[in-house]
């Protein structure tokens, strides 16, 4: 079917505070499809972009950790929920940007939409899970409880741009903490969309910020940035993270180490992604009259 | 006037050896390092010396250890493994004066602490973690929980024989070896331990002892073959120790500084605040990682608490150790000692105001006594910096968003107190707090089935309780 | 050696003379302002006050502190007979080992008072004499309580009459557990009206006792405390020894605590006596230094210390000639009551 209609073309942007800006440096970067054919320039996020992320993130924590588990749950199954309503617009990307049959891609697809729903239900669980009534030898009540670490960098992976995404994304945000997302370099566009529903959605403005651009350029300031909490190295480059985690050791950050290769993201996370950026806080008080 | 006659404890129960080797595959063998002396810091009595490991003995020492995992610890039946951690538990409890004289004499610590807190609390950690070792699989740590191999332990001067505790106890319970070095200034206790082992018969190798200073620490840390590295001390070594191994596959676990905020509300039980006041800075001289060293009371009662503090201090005890009724010892050492002066003189020269009770203090060894600043402000060092000695810092709030802002006004994270009468403040306050322990109308309680560590720069990890047993187990979720 | 850093430091430099009750004189005005200001005061950790007397409890006293503690002890006695069964004979018998704690030892104190009901009061003061020991006399329809006002002031000045220079009254718990603080408050002012003379000798001191164990919780002997010490008592008293538990460590720290705080507030010292359930020298020995590490010296004097006991003594003694003679005595050389 053709049309005589010019399309509307999107200019692809940087999605931080609940906002949609270009980069601080007016640098934008051309992304193509694997077969190489051009498919966006998109922002490439500088590091005053992601300071200012990291600053959205800090002054979003707050609200965001302390809001109930339950409301938490609600507004990651409403991100599933947008997301089902651009289906066809995530598989497209997701095949173009990795170069998957309609078939395999919507099977990415659906998988990230399954894994929000996933993650959406942990919100309540994860205190239950984790946390303990601690049988101490004295006259106290003694309990233990998850809490989130705080701001949360995240490199996420190269390969798998909406499914890989997503499974290092949603946890982050399940376990309460704020995330600054650098989003795979060369295949950026689901990002940019997610972003999109995740505006639309009950995301409140702050939690997640997506920096479109390079994870070897903007990963040293936020490994070094002292007001960031943990990071998440999956989609380091393989060269750099090992400096990376030198680096986040200044301010003892938690790391999340990168795999030697980029894991099946179809498998069962267990909570080996929601514990590394959990604190575990202990409450004593005393049993008396 | 009611004076206590000297009531000391024997120091006949211990034999110290005029020399300690290292504690490697079961034997005590001689390091090839330089030797150092311990000393008395009560007395600056040299007690013994000791061998120091070079980075050669460390790797035979980690050799062992692998040795042990392979071939007897690893295979072991874990039931097994469980009845070796019994023993150790009872060995120690047999042997706890023995313990407590000799931990009391190497770091300075007051004998009713030594007896009463540091040993049994040892003793416990044994007998609460020997009941682990053949129920993993039920810890709610995913259901094939394996041992990461051999650990490499470096633990610090303060609770020396606890510490050891807190990182042999869940790393062998959870099938591991361990390479452990003890500090410097404190090893005498770590070798009381090996022999303790010897007594045990725990297999070779299972548990290796290597004394010397930061350089053997290093090469624990650094040795290719340790797969797990867990750190007690200070946030600088911490982040060197996390820097080194980055790029590794070693897990880590680090528990580092702090600079507790305890918070004391209007309503709260004054006479218990200000006993938990004392506890929380001057228990074992302040040389806690989580002492309550930032007061932070409200406005409206500060003049009344500070009258009953001083008060209270003015019947603390200083003194001679090992006698029973000393409440506050001796400084761990010269070096910690010119650190506490320091960050008083500082304190001072920054304007806060210096409150010592009239003191008479021996002449030999070393000592200071207990402190109190009031008059702090939160952009003052002695409000900053960790000072790991009985040096309090007061400052005041006005509202209770103000004291969570003030208490949480820290790159450390490790613990902190709320003293109020009222449930729900509390339960909001330590909400609020970003720190691993919350005290509430209690301070410096510890229990093996008790989580504990850090947020922020304070740490990462937990010691104690089912937390304690994943910072051991590949496969572990948590 | 261990050094106290500062010896003086529970000693206020407060003169002992009895004050007005400034800067407490309004808060009785109303039943409403009463219950206000006792529930005003500053709460109490039951586990914070337990794990503080623990501490004190480890405490080592040993040779000539144990020697000094052990006849401080014994000098702050109230030797304690309260039987349905009391006669003259075993008043006088009481008496008898009051001034004479150990006949084979003449340098062994002699005890504080004799405590004995109030119709033998007159036997007590005659068997005591000259020997500077007082005659305490419980009284108010004790130990219960239960009885009406006219009954307990007549109680009171029968003993009085009788000799004693001391009373041991008790609270009325049923109106302090229905939150009728005031009328606990004018009994208690009532009763040391009582304590009198007609004759303009020296009124008898007067002890409130509590009753803690009735209590319950260490807040209530707080409140319990202050509006003893409000009301004029001139010690205020754990128990009657009737009801269990009597004098718990606990309870004795929360009524030191009352009455260094009282002292500091309005200037006047009130005494304290634990009574019921201390039983052998390491109990009395605990509270020694429980007194010494909480108000302070002022306080280690039969002036301003009791003990209410009748075993007690024995066993202080049975110490005492363990010190002195160095090797264990047995309850055959100490006398029986």
């Amino acid at each position: 079917m053709s049309s005589d209609r010019l399309a509307v073309r999107k200019t692809y942007k940087l999605y931080v505070n609940g906002a949609f800006p270009r980069s601080e440096s007016g640098r934008t970067y051309e992304v193509t499809d694997t077969k190489g054919h051009f498919q966006a320039n998109v922002a490439r996020a500088s590091r005053k972009d992601a300071r200012d992320a990291v600053v959205a993130a800090r002054a979003a924590f707050p609200k965001w950790s302390t809001s109930t588990a339950y409301n938490r749950g609600q507004v990651l199954y409403r991100v599933a929920e947008v997301m089902e309503g651009r289906h066809v617009q995530f598989c497209d990307e997701v095949a173009a940007g990795e170069g998957l049959s309609a078939s395999k891609a919507r099977a990415a697809v659906d998988a990230a939409i399954d894994r929000w729903v996933w993650y959406a239900g942990w919100t309540d669980k994860l205190a239950a899970v984790l946390g303990s009534a601690n049988p101490v030898a004295g006259p106290y009540f003694d309990f233990s409880l998850p809490e989130p670490s705080g701001v949360v960098a995240v490199l996420a992976p190269q390969q798998s741009s909406l499914l890989g995404l997503v499974s290092v994304l949603a946890p982050v945000l399940a376990t309460g903490s704020t995330a600054v997302v650098v989003t795979s370099r060369d295949r950026p566009i689901p990002a940019v969309t997610l972003a999109e529903v995740l505006a639309t959605s009950d995301v409140p403005g702050g939690v997640v910020n997506l920096l479109t651009g390079d994870a070897a350029e903007l990963g040293p300031w936020l490994a070094e940035h002292a007001d960031v909490d943990g990071i998440d190295l999956t989609g380091a480059p393989a060269t750099r993270a090992m400096e990376f985690e030198r680096e986040a050791a200044g301010t003892i950050k938690r790391v999340v180490r990168p795999p030697a290769t980029e894991p099946d993201w179809t498998a069962d996370p267990g909570l080996s992604r929601m514990t590394p950026f959990l604190e575990t806080k202990t409450v004593w008080h005393p049993i008396g009259l | 006037m009611f004076e206590y006659a000297p009531a000391p404890e024997s120091r006949s129960i211990v034999d110290i050896a005029p020399s300690y080797g290292l504690f490697v595959d079961g034997e005590f063998v001689d390091g090839t390092g330089e030797s150092f002396k311990t000393v008395n810091p009560a007395t600056e009595e040299v007690l013994t010396e000791v061998s120091a490991a070079s980075a050669a003995d460390v790797d035979r020492a980690v050799r062992a250890a692998r040795r042990a995992f392979e071939k007897t610890w690893g295979p072991m039946r874990p039931a097994d493994r469980s009845k070796y951690l019994f023993r150790i538990a009872r060995l120690l409890q047999e042997r706890a004066r023995e313990f407590a004289v000799l931990e009391s004499l190497d770091n300075g610590k007051p004998i009713r602490e030594s007896r009463d807190i540091d040993v049994p609390l040892a003793a416990a950690h044994f007998f609460y973690h020997a009941g682990w070792a053949d129920k993993l699989e039920h810890a709610g740590l995913g259901s094939n929980p394996r041992p990461l191999g051999v650990a490499g332990q470096v633990i610090p001067w303060n609770f020396p024989l606890l510490m050891l505790a807190w990182k042999v106890a869940p790393a062998l319970a959870t099938g591991n070896t361990v390479v452990l070095k003890p500090a410097e200034t404190t090893p005498l206790t770590a070798l009381l331990f090996a022999e303790v082992c010897r007594q045990a018969d725990l297999p070779p190798g299972v548990v290796n002892i290597v004394t010397g200073a930061g350089e053997t620490g290093r090469a624990v840390v650094e040795h290719d073959d340790v797969d797990k590295v867990a750190f007690t001390g200070s946030t600088e070594v911490g982040r060197s120790i996390a820097r080194s191994v980055a790029g590794t596959v070693k897990l880590l676990t680090l528990e580092l500084g702090g600079k507790a905020a305890n918070i004391v509300f209007d309503d709260a039980p004054i006479d218990q605040a200000v006993e938990g006041i004392v506890q929380g800075i001057f228990f074992n001289q302040g040389h806690v990682c989580c002492a309550g060293s930032r007061l932070l009371v409200q406005e409206s009662i500060h003049d009344e608490v500070i009258a009953s503090l001083q008060r209270r201090i003015g019947t603390l005890r200083v003194g001679d150790p090992l006698d029973k009724n000393t409440d506050i010892g001796a400084i761990n050492s010269a070096e910690q000692l010119a650190r506490i002066r320091e960050l008083s003189d500082i304190g001072e020269a920054e304007g806060a105001q210096r409150w010592q009770p009239a003191c008479d203090l021996p002449e030999r060894g070393y000592w200071f006594p207990p402190t109190v600043f009031t008059g702090v402000s939160p952009a003052h060092r002695i409000a900053r910096d960790e000072v790991f000695g009985p040096v309090l810092s007061v400052l005041t709030f006005r509202t209770p968003d103000e004291a969570v802002a003030k208490a949480n006004n820290t790159t450390y994270g490790l613990s902190a107190g709320i003293w109020s009468e009222k449930g729900s403040r509390i339960l909001k306050i330590a909400d609020q707090l970003r720190a691993g322990v919350v005290w509430a109308n209690t301070f410096n309680k510890f229990d093996p089935t008790s989580p504990f560590g850090g947020y922020k720069q304070s740490g990462y990890g937990r010691e104690g309780g089912r937390h304690g047993l994943a910072a051991y187990l590949k496969g572990a979720d948590q | 050696m261990t050094h106290v850093l500062d010896p003086g430091a529970l000693s206020g430099a407060i003169p002992t003379v009895r004050a007005p009750l400034a800067p407490y004189d309004d808060v009785t005005r109303t039943a409403a302002a009463f219950r206000a200001f006792l529930h005003g005061l500053p709460g109490v950790d039951q586990v914070g006050a337990e794990a503080r007397v623990a501490t004190l409890g480890t405490r080592s006293i040993k040779t000539t502190s144990k020697a000094w503690a052990i006849d401080t002890a014994i000098s702050m006695v109230d030797l304690t007979t309260l039987e349905g069964a009391d006669t003259p004979g075993r008043v006088r018998s009481l008496a008898a080992k009051a001034r004479q704690p150990d006949p084979s030892d003449p340098t062994t104190p002699q005890v504080a008072a004799v405590c004995v009901y109030g119709d033998l009061a007159g036997v007590a003061r005659e068997a005591l004499g000259d020997s500077g020991i007082h005659v305490a006399a419980v009284a108010t329809a004790f130990p219960s309580g239960r009885a009406s006002r006219a009954v307990k002031i007549a109680d009171v000045q029968d003993a009085v009459a009788n000799g004693a220079d001391e009373i041991d009254m008790v609270i009325d718990r049923g109106a302090f557990l229905g939150g009728r603080y005031l009328d606990v408050y004018e009994e208690v002012v009532a009763v040391k009206e009582a304590c009198s003379r007609p004759d303009g000798g020296a009124p008898a001191h007067l002890k409130v006792i509590l009753e803690t164990g009735e209590l319950v919780t260490l807040d209530n002997v707080r409140r319990a405390s202050w509006i003893a010490m409000l009301a004029g008592g001139d010690f205020i008293k754990t128990s009657t020894g009737k009801v269990n538990p009597a004098a718990t460590l606990p309870v004795s720290l929360v009524m030191l605590e009352a009455v260094r705080d009282f002292r500091a507030a309005t200037g006047r010292q009130v005494g304290f006596k634990p009574a019921g359930g201390i039983r052998t020298t390491k109990d009395a020995i605990k509270h020694l230094v429980l007194i010494n590490e909480t108000v302070g010296a002022d306080w280690l004097d039969p002036d301003w210390f009791r003990f209410g006991a009748s075993g007690l003594l024995g066993d202080l003694l049975l110490q005492r000639q363990k010190l002195r003679t160095g090797h264990y005595s047995g309850p055959d050389y100490v006398t029986v009551d």
